[in-house]
This record gives structure tokens, C-alpha cells and sequence, in this order.
């Protein structure tokens, strides 16, 4: 499950009312079938991977992973043990030795991780883990925790402002906006029929186009359409002039400006693309078309 | 090499004002008392006669040498754990975050702001055993408090020194860990706590670790600052009660008004010149034996 939203959106919040270190002020918390609002931490069967990893720095690596099950008062050799398995899994069996302070920002990212999954806990919660990293690494680190999540085969609840992330890890992704919940589904379902038009805004690159009430459709819905779904055709019902045309070689956006507002078209690199200044007409299938209520923006069918 | 050369005029005048202050008020100095140390002069100073490195180990032989050491080490070992512990658990409570807290920090750390000279005079009326505050409450569980007074005892005068040095060292401990406490991520308590940790392992594995390098310095510091106690003696006890001398720390035994080498400037530097060797000493062996324990952090 992925947490998604911009900044103060209460994602974090929600999180941390998850993993006990704040109590909802109303409303209960479920792990399973159990209401764990007044269940100590430590009770709830989670473990959680802090945005700065949260490491011990004056631990070792070996030390660091095995403090929970040291905390749990699990025998020094079990703890190695497991420990070393867990190390196994994320590939820092060479670094038992080292301190946080003299591994890289991966491994110390891995190092977190490792703590997490030694304790074999019902619920996994990540809290930004990967907003420390350089983008290669970000991009290899979502592999590897999709990975982890099918190997491991446990809950992992995760909070992200990256539509990226949410997009290519979540099971399922929960869009929350303001302390409230947009939105809850499959990656392609929130894109495919997002329930608001903020959800339709925050997901996809670039975002859904509105058009201003009243254009193709009653005056009280707003009709939404992605970029993608704009065709150029002769007869279109759009009509916009090209004001910017991006080339990102596999593709070209066009931002137009239109009186039903501004459209922006994602169409295939071709040569006849028209030039700045230019004016197109567009068309979309009538299946492609989502319509919000001009006031509230909730979706109507 | 060559880059260095040319840097090193800008070098020297950049450093030039630090050099001549510290060349001015601690190297020569330094080196001045090392010398006169050499020396054995009479009443009025001006007679000298070269006694050589040997005078180094005549004085630190001397019954009068062993004896004031032995009260500064012992002064030493009463005022920095007690200090430590006080300045610990007075800033890891008032580190909660609860109404009013700036008032009760504003208090633990106000004897910073506090000279030794007030810090003593303070404590010499609490303890003044005629009209002292301390000896009017308790005389009735520690009887010395009135008769004869904690400072005039000689088995009770030190630990009356300390006394009032703890409390004029507490604020100084008390904003030192404190600014440590305050410098430990918050995300390595919580995730203690989400792995189990109560609040006392939290406080052994996450806030000792992490403070450390503040207590190692607090140590040093006080305990140089207890081996060179001068002003709560001389204004407490003047290095009394005779004839035990029980409070007759080196510093005292160096510059204090009663000392038995009061007027021999040479006996005196030579002294001093061994008080700053041993607390070289001091402060060496705890860099030592703490630096394995010590965790600066990433």
C-alpha cells in the first residue's frame, strides 16, 4: 500500500498513527483484526525504515541490525544468526563490521532495511525511504524493494511523494490530499478513473488536461482528458495554438492554448509535426473523456 | 611546496594577533615559570640562588607537595561524578518538553553566570554555623553543621569545598549536555521505541552513546578545574582548619596567603609547573582511556 500526496498532505501522520509514535485523536487503527490503539509499539508487530534511516551511529552494522531482536532479549547466537540472514538478503554481509558513518548512502539505506526485516514483522513501515538517494540509485532501490516485497510476501505500507514510486511499487495506492483520502486503488486504476480532479492532476507526466466548464459536455461537469488521449485530427472538436513543442525523443509534448484553457497533447515523434504558432484541432474518443463536477470535483460517471 | 612559501606572509598575519596573544599570556609564561622554577629565592625575592631540575623533585617529594596533591585529587574525585550525574539528569529532565521547562533551565544553568567569588561567599553564609540557613535546618541530622561547622571540621571542610564547586560548575555541565542532548536525532529515539527499547535502554543505547564526546569534554574540564580549585578554598577555609591543612589544594599551597612557601617565588613555580603536569596527566589518560567509547558521530 502506497501512501501518496504532496507535502503536508498527512501522509507521514497517518503512518506514524500506524506505527504508534502518534495517537489519532479519533478513530481506530487496525493491524489484522486487532485494534491496536492502545498497544505499545513494540506489541504491534511492525517495523518501520525512517526517511534518514535512523541508523546508530555508534553501532556497527552487525550491531545495528541486530538491535531490536537484542531489545526482544533474543540469545546472542540467534541474533547473529539472523542478523547475518537478514544482511544475506541485502547484500551487506561484507560491511558486518563497519559503522554507519563509513558506508554510502545505499548501504546505509540497506542497512535500515535489514533492521526492518530481521524482526520478521507483520507490517513494514517505510516513510520516504528512498528521498536520500541520487536518482540512479532511487531507480535500483525501487527494484530491489519490489522484489523484497514478493520474496518477503508481508504488508508494507509506504509513504511517498513521488507519483513514480507509487506508480511502479504499490499493490494498491491511497492518494491523500489535505488530511483527506482522494482515492484508493490499483496504480492503473487511480490512473485510469481517478476519482477527483486533484487525483487527476497529481498522477501522470504531464498532468490531465481540464477544460473549463462547459466545453464538450453540460455546463456543471468539467471534462478531463490525458494528454495522450488528444489525437490530431482535421476535424476535431479542440481547437488550440501551439505555443511550446518539447521533444523528449521518444515522444513530443505539445502545450497549446485554447479557449477551453490550455491542452497539452503527448503525440509520436513524427515529421509533420506543426511548428509554434501553429493552430491544430484535436479529437478524443468519447471513452476517453472524464467528467468532474465543476464545483466539487468528484467524479460523475 | 612552492604554493605553500608563497601563502605563508598572509599566513603569519592572519595568525599573527592569536600568536601574540597566546605568546604573550601562556607561552612565555610558561617557559618563564619553568625557569624561575630552577630557582630558591628568600623573603624578598630578589636573592636567588640556581638550584638546578633537581629543585622539581625536592618539591614534589615534599610532605607539604604529597599532602595538598592528595586533597586536590581527592577534591577532584568528589566534584566530577557528582557533577557529571547532577548536570545529566538535571538537563535529561528539563530536555522533556513540558510547560514552563525554559524556567527551570533558565535556573539549573544560572551558576554559570555565577564568579567562584559569589558561588563561595554564598555558600559560606549557608554554612556559617551561627546564623547559616543550611545549619539551622539540618543540625539536628548532621550535628557538625552547628558545632563546629562543616568548613571548620577538618573531616568536613572539604567535602564542603566540593560542595560549593559542584554547584558552580552544575550550570556550565547543565548547558554542555544539554546542547548534546538537543543535537541527537529525534528519529533514533523513535526508532528505539518502535523496535521495543524502553525508556531506560533507550537512554543507555541511543542518549549516553550519543553524548559521549560532551561527557568526555565536561570530565576533562572538571577535573582540570578541580585540580586548579584556589578561590573556594582561599575564601572558605583559607586552607584550613590547622594544623590538618585539610583543604590546602596545590593551587592554594602555590598562591594561597597562609601556604608554608608563600614567599618563595622559585618553590612556587616549581609547583605550579608540576600542577600542570599532572593535569596534562590527568587530562591525557582520560582521552585514553574514553576514546574507544567515545563516538563523534557521522
Amino acid at each position: 500500500m502506497i501512501l501518496l500526496g504532496p507535502s503536508g498532505c498527512g501522509k507521514s501522520t497517518l503512518l506514524r498513527m500506524v506505527a504508534g509514535l502518534e495517537d489519532p485523536t479519533s478513530g481506530d487503527v487496525f493491524i489484522g483484526d486487532r485494534r491496536v490503539n492502545d498497544v505499545e509499539p513494540k506489541l504491534r508487530d511492525i517495523a518501520m525504515v525512517f526517511q534518514s534511516y535512523a541508523l546508530y551511529p555508534h553501532m556497527t552494522v552487525a550491531e545495528n541490525i541486530e538491535f531490536p531482536l537484542k531489545v526482544r532479549g533474543v540469545a546472542k547466537a540467534e541474533r547473529a544468526a539472523a542478523a547475518l540472514k537478514a544482511a544475506d538478503v541485502l547484500g551487506l554481509t561484507d560491511y558486518m563490521k563497519r559503522k554507519p558513518g563509513q558506508l554510502s548512502g545505499g548501504q546505509r539505506q540497506r542497512v535500515a532495511l535489514a533492521r526492518a526485516i530481521v524482526r520478521d514483522p507483520a507490517v513494514f513501515l517505510m516513510d520516504e525511504p528512498l528521498s536520500n538517494l541520487d536518482a540512479k540509485l532511487r531507480g535500483d532501490t525501487r527494484a530491489e524493494l519490489v522484489d523484497l516485497h514478493r520474496r518477503l510476501d508481508s504488508t508494507f505500507i509506504y509513504v511517498t511523494h513521488d507519483q513514480v514510486e507509487a506508480m511502479t511499487m504499490g499493490s494498491r495506492v491511497a492518494v491523500l490530499n489535505a488530511g483527506q483520502l482522494e482515492q484508493v486503488g490499483t496504480p492503473q486504476d487511480v490512473y485510469d478513473h481517478p476519482a477527483s480532479t486533484f487525483v487527476a492532476q497529481f498522477i501522470g507526466t504531464p498532468p490531465m488536461n481540464l477544460l473549463q466548464p462547459g466545453q464538450l459536455g453540460s455546463s456543471d461537469v468539467r471534462v478531463g482528458v490525458r494528454p495522450e488521449h488528444l489525437l490530431i485530427a482535421a476535424a476535431g472538436e479542440l481547437e488550440g495554438t501551439v505555443r511550446q513543442v518539447e521533444h523528449l525523443g521518444h515522444e513530443v509534448l505539445l502545450l497549446t492554448e485554447s479557449p477551453a484553457g490550455r491542452l497539452t497533447a503527448r503525440v509520436a515523434p513524427h515529421a509533420d509535426l506543426p511548428i509554434v504558432g501553429e493552430t491544430v484541432r484535436f479529437d478524443v474518443a468519447p471513452h476517453h473523456l472524464h467528467r468532474f463536477d465543476a464545483v466539487t470535483g468528484v467524479r460523475v460517471p | 611546496m612552492k604554493r605553500r612559501l608563497r601563502d605563508a606572509p598572509a599566513a603569519v598575519l592572519m595568525l599573527g594577533a592569536s600568536l601574540t596573544l597566546l605568546g604573550v599570556w601562556t607561552i612565555y609564561p610558561l617557559i618563564r615559570a619553568i625557569q624561575t622554577g630552577h630557582l630558591s629565592c628568600d623573603q624578598t625575592g630578589r636573592k636567588c640562588t640556581e638550584k638546578g631540575w633537581g629543585q622539581y623533585l625536592d618539591v614534589f617529594q615534599s610532605k607539604q607537595f604529597q599532602d595538598a596533591l592528595m586533597v586536590s585529587v581527592k577534591l577532584a574525585v568528589m566534584t566530577v561524578p557528582i557533577g557529571l550525574l547532577l548536570g545529566i539528569g538535571l538537563a535529561v529532565l528539563a530536555d522533556k518538553h513540558l510547560r514552563g521547562i525554559g524556567f527551570f533551565r533558565t535556573v539549573f544553568s544560572s551558576t554559570v553566570a555565577t564568579s567562584v567569588a559569589v558561588a563561595s561567599l554564598v555558600w559560606f553564609v549557608l554554612l556559617q554555623p551561627e546564623i547559616g540557613v543550611l545549619s539551622d535546618l539540618f543540625s539536628d541530622w548532621i550535628p557538625a553543621l552547628k558545632n563546629p561547622g562543616l568548613l571548620r571540621d577538618p573531616d568536613t571542610a572539604l567535602p564542603a569545598v566540593a560542595l560549593s564547586s559542584i554547584w558552580a560548575s552544575l550550570g556550565f555541565t547543565f548547558i554542555v549536555i544539554t546542547a548534546g542532548l538537543q543535537s541527537v536525532p529525534k528519529e533514533l529515539y523513535e526508532s528505539a521505541y518502535v523496535d521495543g527499547a524502553g525508556s531506560f535502554r533507550r537512554f543507555t543505547n541511543v542518549t549516553l552513546p550519543m553524548l559521549s564526546p560532551s561527557i568526555l569534554f565536561i570530565s576533562v574540564v572538571l577535573t582540570t578545574r578541580a585540580l586548579q580549585t584556589y578561590g573556594e578554598v582561599a575564601l572558605l577555609t583559607g586552607g584550613g582548619p590547622e594544623p590538618e591543612k585539610s583543604t590546602t589544594t596545590i593551587p592554594y599551597l602555590i598562591y594561597g596567603r597562609n601556604s608554608i612557601i608563600s614567599g618563595n617565588i622559585g618553590l612556587k613555580s616549581a609547583a605550579a609547573v608540576l600542577l600542570f603536569l599532572i593535569s596534562l596527566v590527568f587530562a591525557l589518560v582520560q582521552f585514553r582511556g574514553f576514546e574507544k567509547r567515545v563516538h563523534y558521530g557521522n
